[in-house]
């Protein structure tokens, strides 16, 4: 009856997914109570998904709701996972795949302190100009630019800071809506 | 306005009002003010355990031999983190729970006070929800959502953490006026659409079998009658998980028997060779698939379950409906009667000739020993002389369990109660203390190895305190038998640390504790012995010395297909699992 053989799958799943992955960005609406936020990221990190980004503010006083944004990396079988295994988490109001659901907005903000002098100082100052940073901190040797955007545009400014003397960065996160009159 | 009540006076009164009659714990420091209030009354019995984690797989007992949310109640600490094991169990085999833990004062929360620890922490990833009361305004809703949590949707435990300043404060009672919940919304009724859809194509398969879980013993007695009806109908052959034996009875010319790892070969060949795969409250949990790429390869699959997350999680399905297995079946059924459609009776019979062959192997035979007695000898003489009586059966973890599972066979759901998913050894003792309180009349037996129980042993104690005659029929083979199994075939027979050099006289340890021992070795002294056991009125230890090396089979080995079972010790099983396959468990 037995057929020794190599078996190449497993009882683990240990089979690579042929899936591709995606980046998606999740809007979570939750009951701003104690521990809400660890409840979401300890189930993310428990059950072993990314998060890339994650912004967290209360969004209604009143009625005490909070909007976490995440954006995570996986299959598109893992997306929908993390988005059903999140809605499980009874404070949990409603998930939103913004990715799935179409055209959304996403913008963050970025500190990025840049020290140099001379020409590279100059040319520090012309690029923010380009990209609408504005200064919010200067002394003779540095800036700190405030710059805000779709994610893409910080990672541009950014690595186009790294030869004119970049220091640090500090990044919100992404805050993110969809697009259109509707509710989300 | 209503007087104020303590905290403590609080708990009382929802629990009382949750019509509570029986708890499990064990009493601290930081819960005395509600074991204070607890002596006042007489609305529930408390159940001292002599451990918590005992005071847990009780709750569990308890709440699966009954339908019921089972209480525990434990101190903060030590306590707390005992209940630990207890609540990962049932978070894993949804079982309905509400512990209640000790907390130090609010006050002292994150100082490292004297038994203080991040219980709503620790307990996170393993409760349905936890919560950490820090008003005494909040206790009595707290309480009454934690029941309806519980017990709703996918069941589950819910840990409700008091500080000790909380019951002492007074402060307003509140009933379970309205059950609802702004954010927690189980979906009961199934999408009609899906429900015609799933009609029509259970009417169209040739080759179909029922796949069911735990989900339909946990939708209540309805679920099970209706499933009944549903087979009886369509005259499908139906299987089901560890989790869900007894939702269909056992002796029904349907019944394949149990599926997954140590499943018949019917039920497996049934399963992989099907082409309707009717899912009905189960996960396709990793015991049941195999190896998930040969799982079913060429089957339509419908998956009932009232938990989204289920679906597509490991095994991609063609019609998932959401909802209540109950609600569902009663639809589903309704959209039958009225369509009356007509089912393929001709590829059903050819489907039928086929499993009469599979069954034909006769997998569960094994070889008879005249000399000592087989492990599953015993279980089918326990069943034989067990099966008229109202009896309820736990178990611990190993191969006892599996053959319990094999040669034991159910009628009726919520008679068998087994830790599945965390698969927690010391867990069918307590367990059997739970079943026999909710069910004082009743033959509870747990089918135990001589290493799970001595897991959890202590509660042999409790047993004799409150007259629970719980009866421990242990497959004595002096191994940590699965283990060693798995050494054999995985590690070319290196027993490391599976054999207990050291045994308890059982015998005595049942004596000692107040209760009765029986020790049995030769096949033909074990049905007086079992009857025996039967008639006496107290815990007993029942030794029963079996074959140390017999090995449980059908197995399908870990990274193999269902149709690649093993049948057997006449194969060649050292050789059976490559070396991929020796990684998983
Ligand atoms: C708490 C716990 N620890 C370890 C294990 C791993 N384990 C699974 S089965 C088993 C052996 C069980 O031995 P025994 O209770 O004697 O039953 P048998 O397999 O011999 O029937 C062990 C150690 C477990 N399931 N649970």
């Amino acid at each position: 009856m037995t057929s020794p053989q190599q078996p190449v799958g497993s009882a683990y799943f240990l089979t690579d997914s042929k899936e591709k992955e995606e980046t998606h960005t999740l809007s979570i609406l939750v009951d701003n109570e104690p521990g809400v936020l660890a409840r979401v990221i300890g189930l993310i990190s428990g059950r072993g998904y990314n998060i890339d980004s994650l912004t967290v503010s209360e969004i209604s006083h009143q009625k005490h709701i909070s909007r976490i944004t995440i954006v995570t990396v996986g299959t598109p079988r893992v997306i929908e996972q993390i988005t059903h295994q999140l809605e499980r988490l009874i404070p949990v109001h409603r998930v939103y795949d913004l990715t799935k659901g179409g055209a959304h907005v996403e913008r963050e903000l970025a500190l990025v302190k840049v020290q140099g002098k001379g020409d590279a100082r100059l040319e520090a100052l012309r690029l923010a100009e380009a990209f609408k940073a504005t200064v919010a901190d200067a002394s003779t040797e540095h800036f700190v630019f405030q710059i805000t955007g779709r994610p893409g545009k910080i990672d541009q400014f950014i690595s186009l800071m790294k030869p004119l003397g970049l220091a640090n960065v500090a990044r919100t996160g992404i805050a993110a809506l969809s697009r259109g009159a509707d509710q989300v | 306005m209503a007087r104020e009540l303590t905290g403590a006076e609080i708990i009382i009164k929802a629990l009382m009002e949750q019509g509570v009659e029986h708890i499990f714990g064990y009493p601290g420091g930081a819960v005395l003010p509600i074991y204070d209030e607890i002596f006042k009354q007489n609305h529930f019995e408390h159940i001292l355990v002599r451990h918590e984690q005992g005071a847990l797989h009780a709750a569990e007992g308890y709440a699966r031999s009954t339908g019921k949310v089972g209480v525990a109640l434990v101190t903060s600490g030590p306590g707390a983190t005992n209940a630990v094991t207890g609540l990962t169990d049932a978070m894993l085999d949804s079982i309905p729970l509400v512990c209640i833990t000790g907390q130090v004062p609010t006050a002292l929360i994150g100082l490292d006070a004297f038994q203080e620890a991040d219980i709503v922490g620790i307990t996170r990833p393993c409760t349905k929800h936890n919560y950490l009361v820090k008003s005494v305004d909040d206790l009595a809703k707290v309480i009454h959502e934690a029941f309806y949590i519980a017990r709703s949707g996918r069941p589950g435990p819910v840990v409700i953490d008091i500080p000790k300043d909380i019951q002492f404060a007074s402060g307003p009672y509140q009933s379970p006026a309205k059950i609802g919940h702004p954010t927690y919304r189980p979906q009961l009724k199934g999408d009609q659409n899906d429900i015609r859809r799933a009609v029509d194509m259970i009417a169209a398969a040739k080759k179909p079998v029922f796949y069911t879980g735990g989900g339909v013993i946990n939708s209540g007695t309805a679920a099970s009658t209706l499933l009944r009806e549903l087979v009886k109908i369509t005259d499908f052959p139906i299987t089901s998980t560890l989790m869900g034996l007894g939702a269909f009875p056992a002796s029904d010319k349907h019944w394949l028997g149990m599926l997954g790892m140590h499943g018949t070969y019917e039920a497996n060949l049934a399963m992989h060779d099907c082409d309707l795969m009717i899912n009905i409250g189960a996960r396709f949990d990793d015991r049941i698939t195999g190896r998930i790429d040969a799982f079913s390869p060429d089957s339509t699959k419908i998956h009932i379950d009232i938990d989204k997350s289920s679906i597509n999680k490991t095994v991609n399905v063609d019609l998932p409906i959401i909802g209540d297995v109950a609600h569902v079946l009663e639809d589903l059924l309704g959209v039958w009667k009225d369509k009356k459609p007509k089912r393929d009776t001709k590829a059903l019979a050819a489907w039928w000739r086929q499993i009469e062959e599979w069954r034909g192997i006769k997998c569960l035979n094994y070889k008879p020993d005249h000399e000592h007695i087989m492990p599953q000898y015993a279980i089918e003489r326990l069943y034989e002389l067990t099966k008229d009586k109202d009896t309820y059966i736990t178990t611990e973890v190993g191969q006892h369990q599996m053959w319990a599972a094999q040669y034991y066979h159910f009628e009726e759901p919520n008679r068998f109660m087994t830790s599945g998913g965390l698969g927690t050894m010391g867990y069918g003792l307590p367990a059997a203390v739970g079943v026999q309180i909710a069910h004082p009349d009743a033959l509870v037996i747990d089918i135990g190895g001589d290493g799970s129980v001595q897991m959890t042993m202590q509660e042999m104690a409790t047993a004799v305190q409150y007259g629970a005659p719980i009866k421990i029929f242990i497959l004595n083979n002096s191994y940590l038998g699965m283990v060693r199994q798995w050494q054999e075939l995985l590690h070319e027979e290196r027993y490391s640390h599976s054999y207990s050099e050291a045994m308890p006289d059982f015998v005595k340890l049942a004596e000692a504790y107040g209760g009765v021992g029986f020790k049995v070795e030769k096949p033909d002294e074990l049905d007086d012995a079992i009857r025996e056991m039967i008639a006496v009125d107290k815990p007993v230890l029942f030794d029963c010395r079996v074959q140390k090396l017999a090995n449980c089979f059908p197995m399908i080995p870990s990274g193999e297909a269902h149709n690649n079972m093993l049948l057997g010790d006449s194969d060649d099983i050292g050789s059976a699992i490559g070396s991929k396959g020796k990684m998983l468990v």
